[in-house]
């Protein structure tokens, strides 16, 4: 969480499996290529940051690994993206059942502003199939733990039943983490979930990306270059559209082997 | 230049004042507890009231509504959420036309539809031509408040896991309520006033009645024709009922507002 993070040795020691891999990914709006050919894997347990100037793809690439860009007018996807070993992009594959182990928190806090506090974070159990929906007892049990595990139990716990919306935006954000944390998912993806807060929000955001990171693997979209250093393991670098590098965090920030990778962290270009 | 743009606002808000000034004046002595409980009498017989044309009005107001506002509803709700599809483009164009045409050109098609070929005039009939005058009013507003929720509210349904029309039905129609709620309290206050389309369809009736396949009084019937009547007291009550018209509509209207106001913020980021 500060400096000494950058040179800390890189956690590979553990033989962590492949949670994600990415294949020759091209994403599409009409006939316009945002990301081009990106391949890259993430292990499980780690932090990975997608870095890169405004309009590099990363955001897209993001969204391609939930099946979030397909939800575009006119946005196609080629390439593939397996899952625990399985394409997600596969013929027999639902989106909707990616989207509950692969979960997203975008860059503005949404949280549902006709529910409650208590039935926003269990929004995504709701639509559960029957077999797999808990019961009214548990649905509590796991809104306590999401919203203690987002350090908001202790500021709402006597609330519940209070309008969403009456929580200021750093809370809001932490929200709609315990909401994607409440089924439990594999992956959590963020979408520059700190890009709209103010510092001490965003210093609670990034404390908790790192004490989930045992629990679920993050992959942190930020153009906040320092924001990458604090807190992941991994950082890709993304320039129109490419993958130009992917490496340990420290790695890329003190040795990247790339020349534009070394003029965009020394901050000749942004 | 102020002071002509200040004319100018003045001489709009006038006839509104008029009107409401002079109803009063002619209407409010007329109006009682009588107006309100009591049906017409036989031509000669002074007192009475109005009794059946407002319950009639209230009638054709609840039929229009039935099948008006879930046609209307979602129909904005397919407009919204299938915004550049060829049959959307096509809808939205024919409900704007549809909510241009004179009202008495609709109580002619409700005419032809359920008097003629029924032989007689019914509440129904008028409740039809109501509802045709209600559809695309509450098509449009239902689509722009829907337009209004964000697609971020949407998106962070889906990455839930939530379906497409699970969204729109859960999320996105619940949050665009309020505003719907507005529409349709519109829709409403300006239906209650129509007279063309009811003349040939629910017809008038001067006894009691609200059922469905009969004619059934309505209040600005009921004011045309006792105004353009040859009696003295009817004319004092065709002011009593124009003024408790304007009442009835300006409560909805100041309902309608008063929903708006009270809403949270949307898409205030």
């Amino acid at each position: 969480m500060n400096a000494a993070r950058v040179t800390e040795a890189p956690r590979q020691a553990l033989q962590s499996p492949e949670v994600l891999a990415v294949d020759a990914l091209d994403a599409y709006f009409g006939a316009s290529r945002v990301v081009r050919d990106v391949s890259f894997t993430v292990q499980s347990g780690q932090v990975t940051a997608i870095i890169g100037p405004s309009g590099c793809g990363k955001s897209t690439l993001l969204r391609c690994l939930n099946r979030m860009h397909e939800t575009v007018p006119g946005a196609r996807v080629e390439g593939e993206v397996r899952f625990q070993g399985k394409d997600i992009y596969g013929s027999s594959v639902s989106a909707i059942g990616v989207r509950r182990h692969i979960g997203m928190v975008f860059q503005r806090p949404t949280p549902f502003p006709t529910m409650s506090i208590r039935d926003n974070v269990a929004a995504g159990l709701k639509i559960l199939p029957r077999s797999e929906r808990p019961s009214r007892g548990q649905t509590d049990e796991i809104v306590e733990r999401a919203l203690r595990r987002t350090a908001l139990w202790d500021e709402v716990h006597d609330r519940l039943g209070a309008n969403a919306t009456a929580l200021s935006g750093g809370q809001q954000q932490r929200l709609c983490v315990a909401r994607a944390l409440a089924t439990s998912p594999t992956v959590l993806l963020l979408d520059e979930p700190t890009a709209s807060l103010d510092p001490i929000s965003t210093q609670r955001i990034e404390e908790l990306v790192y004490e989930l990171r045992s629990e679920v693997t993050i992959i942190i979209v930020t153009h906040n270059m320092q924001q990458a250093a604090r807190i992941s393991d991994r950082t890709a670098f993304m320039l129109s559209g490419e993958l130009v590098e992917y490496a340990p965090t420290n790695v890329l920030f003190t040795t990247p082997r790339d020349p534009r990778t070394d003029a965009y962290v020394t901050g000749r270009f942004g | 230049m102020i002071g002509l743009t200040f004319l100018a606002a003045l001489i709009a808000v006038l006839p509104l004042t008029l009107i409401v000034w002079h109803l009063i004046r002619q209407g409010a002595t007329s109006v009682n507890l009588d107006f309100f409980t009591h049906m017409p009498k036989p031509t000669g017989d002074a007192g009475g009231g109005m009794a059946n044309a407002i319950v009639g009005t209230g009638v054709l107001v609840l039929l229009a509504s039935v099948i008006g506002l879930p046609v209307g509803i979602f129909a904005g709700l397919y407009l919204a959420e299938q915004r550049g599809a060829r049959l959307a483009t096509a809808v939205r164009f024919l409900s704007d036309v549809l909510n241009g045409l004179p009202s008495i050109v609709l109580g002619i098609f409700a005419w032809g539809l359920l008097v003629r070929p029924f032989k007689h005039f019914s509440a129904l009939a008028g409740g039809m031509a109501l509802a045709a005058m209600m559809i695309p009013f509450v098509t449009r507003t239902t689509e722009e408040m829907i337009r209004l929720v964000p697609v971020s509210m949407r998106e962070a349904a889906l990455a839930l896991g939530y379906t497409k029309w699970r969204t729109s039905l859960s999320i996105v129609l619940r949050t665009a309520l309020p505003g719907i709620v507005t529409g349709t309290l519109i829709a409403v206050a300006r239906i209650a006033g129509e007279t063309a389309p009811l003349i040939f369809t629910a017809f008038g009736n001067s006894f009691w009645s609200i059922s469905p396949t009969q004619p059934i009084a309505a209040l600005p019937m009921q004011i045309y024709f006792y105004a353009t009547a040859p009696y003295d007291d009817w004319h004092a009550q065709a002011w009593a009922g124009a003024l408790v018209l304007l009442g009835l509509v300006l409560i909805i209207s100041v309902a309608a507002r008063f929903a708006t106001r009270s809403r949270a913020g949307l898409g205030s980021d």
